[in-house]
């Protein structure tokens, strides 16, 4: 009964974005049309799509999970991923949709050397790109066989396929379709289990927490039942801050749309359904706690990912009603396609900065044709694409939980740095990028080896888990210290132009 | 040749641009609300983490209810976020826009 009614759902999802992609197929046919879907996505559009893009099923899962074992410090932990889209509102979205065309080293290119900011700039985006995969395949295989029952390497190979078909043959618009779906699907179900738990309380956010504290105790409420070292907190709050403005998946999704004004819009559309969407998982997450229990939510999965498909069953009806068992699928369809559309996402970044930033401009300098560019970017995204699989199954039973955050930490201080001196600061040039990403890269991904997650907690010779209030200001200091190694005139004079362009939209690609 | 002649001509104005008062206008209008809303969330944002994590009694105190401080508090960060980014969207649309918008037309129309 429940695989029959999940599978359904599951194939009907797997149906529509498989009727999108053969739509936006015949629609993609230039590297514009590819990369960028030829600009020709609404603000309102990119904004449910950037949230799409961003929610990963470890935030819908996962933190739900968290506040239903831990409380309030899951909550905590949800904040820091809605402020940081102020990053994006306010210093990168607009300035980086006037001043490139695909890709976030298109912005870097524009004043300095392009070959050599270009290839350093690929380098931290597939860096970036490949943490971000192996946590989402891992994440999902283990969440597919939970859901579903499905065997661990089915799952990653099923999903591996899917989002190569999407974004091989319909690029672009075929991915933010699966994301603007994805995160309708999503923000759905959110509503629909919130508005559940709170009816039970007169809709009475005082008697809601009441009742938990009541069940679980006052101290579940309070902070401190998860973290206890503040300054973890602080370090995974910086990179996170600093790091989702520098996430390439996110990034690229400002030139979909027809204009600065239009990227505007969608941050603050994204910012709305996000924001939403993380209050509201304190209600999924303590009402899983409530009315299942967090024995239940543990005895099906240690990390308490099955605290909103299980809080579904049980508002459906319970297990075995009919209601039950198809809420319960619904929630797993919904967890299958936000899985979908943030690899999707990410396999379209990864390609963009292969094909567009080293194989077209490094090895081709710029000379190759559109239908070779194009043919160039499929191909690599079906690359991508098998190395994901590939990768996800060789990483089968692998901590993963620490990738996300180096996702972030190398974002927040290989990228984040050098995308801002670039528009801001007239004496960087290309000795600083260089200098800057390579030292986020080193220092981010030097602290988390010789950090707790991977030398364990006593043999640690760093203490945080998270990198970024070392690492962050380290990135900023490789790129301010290296620029001044040489003197470049070429990155100076062009500030000018650049700053015109990032600031007026004069000159933008259409 | 006419094509060309108008981007040497676009180029030389953009070299000079630093001395249009609308673009130093626009630079320094922006800069401020920036660099003002930039150091804003920055320190309300990791005000969190670090009463949570070091002022914990406070931040216990039940306020409504159940309802404590550190709640209310986490739950204050989004109302800050939207009301920041409201903000900013006001401004960028009734003074960054129009004003950029005047600049394109000078540099173009001269051109």
């Amino acid at each position: 009964m429940k695989i029959n009614l999940a599978f359904t759902l599951f194939s009907i999802i797997v149906l529509i974005t498989l009727i999108i992609t053969y739509w936006a197929a015949k629609r993609t046919k230039t590297t514009s049309e590819f990369y960028a879907a030829g600009r020709s996505i609404t603000g309102v559009q990119n904004g449910i799509a950037v949230a799409g893009d961003y929610m990963s099923a470890a935030s819908f899962l996962g933190i739900a999970g968290l506040i239903c074992l831990y409380g309030y410090d899951g909550f905590m932990y949800s904040v820091g991923w809605l402020v940081a889209y102020l990053t994006v509102l306010l210093v990168v979205a607009e300035p980086l949709r006037n001043s490139g065309k695909y890709t976030m080293a298109d912005v870097l290119a524009y004043r300095m050397n392009n070959k050599t900011v270009r290839s350093v700039a690929a380098l931290s985006t597939l860096t970036v790109s490949l943490f971000y995969m192996i946590a989402q395949m891992v994440g999902s295989g283990n969440l597919i066989k939970l859901l579903l029952g499905w065997k661990y390497e089915t799952a990653v190979v099923v999903i591996g396929i899917l989002m190569v078909l999407y974004v091989v043959f319909g690029g672009m618009l075929a991915t933010t379709w699966v994301q603007i779906i994805k995160a309708i699907l999503l923000m759905t179900g959110t509503i629909v289990l919130s508005i559940a738990v709170l009816a039970h309380f007169d809709f009475s956010l005082v008697k809601f927490m009441g009742a938990v504290s009541q069940k679980f105790g006052q101290s579940f409420l309070e902070p401190g039942n998860l973290y206890k070292n503040p300054w973890d907190q602080i370090s995974l709050g910086i990179a996170l801050i600093f790091g989702t403005a520098g996430l390439p998946h996110i990034l690229v999704r400002f030139y979909t749309v027809p204009n600065a004004k239009e990227a505007r819009k969608s941050v603050v559309i994204a910012m709305l359904i996000i924001g939403t969407f993380y209050i509201l998982t304190t209600f999924l997450g303590f009402g899983a706690a409530y009315f299942v229990g967090q024995d239940v939510v543990k005895s099906f999965d240690k990390g308490g990912n099955m605290a909103a498909p299980l809080l579904a069953q049980y508002i459906g009806g319970g297990p075995g009603t009919l209601g039950g068992e198809f809420f319960l699928a619904f929630i797993a369809a919904v967890a299958f396609a936000t899985i979908l559309a943030v690899v999707a996402g990410l396999t379209i970044s990864a390609s963009s900065a292969f094909a567009h930033d080293f194989y077209t401009n490094v090895l081709r300098g710029g000379k190759a044709s559109e239908a070779e560019q194009v043919k160039v970017a499929r191909l690599t995204a079906l690359t991508v694409g098998i190395l994901s699989i590939l990768i996800g199954i060789l990483a089968k039973g692998m901590n993963v939980a620490h990738l996300v955050a180096l996702a972030f930490a190398v974002a927040s201080s290989a990228n984040l740095p050098v995308i801002v001196l670039s528009m801001f600061w007239k004496r960087f040039n290309t000795a600083g990028v260089v200098t800057g990403i390579l030292t986020g890269l080193i220092a981010s991904v030097g602290l988390v080896m010789i950090g707790p997650d991977v030398m364990g907690k006593e043999a640690a010779i760093f203490p945080l888990k998270n990198p970024g209030i070392v690492s962050v200001p380290l990135g900023f200091l490789g790129a301010i210290l290296g620029s001044y190694l040489k003197v470049e005139k070429a990155a100076e004079e062009k500030f000018a132009e650049l700053s015109v362009r990032a600031n007026t939209g004069l000159g933008a690609e259409m | 040749m006419e094509h060309l002649r108008e981007q040497q001509l676009l180029k030389e104005k953009l070299s000079h641009i630093d001395e249009n008062p609308k673009y130093q206008k626009l630079i320094a209008e922006k800069k401020s609300f920036i660099v003002k809303g930039v150091i804003f969330f920055v320190i309300y944002y990791f005000l969190l983490p670090i009463s949570v994590g070091f002022f914990p009694e406070i931040m216990k105190k039940q306020v409504i209810g159940s309802i404590n401080l550190a709640y209310l508090f986490a739950l204050s960060q989004f109302f800050m976020a939207w009301i920041l980014a409201y903000l900013y969207v006001q401004k960028a649309n009734k003074v960054f826009d129009p004003l950029a918008e005047e600049i394109i037309k000078e540099v173009k129309g001269g051109a």
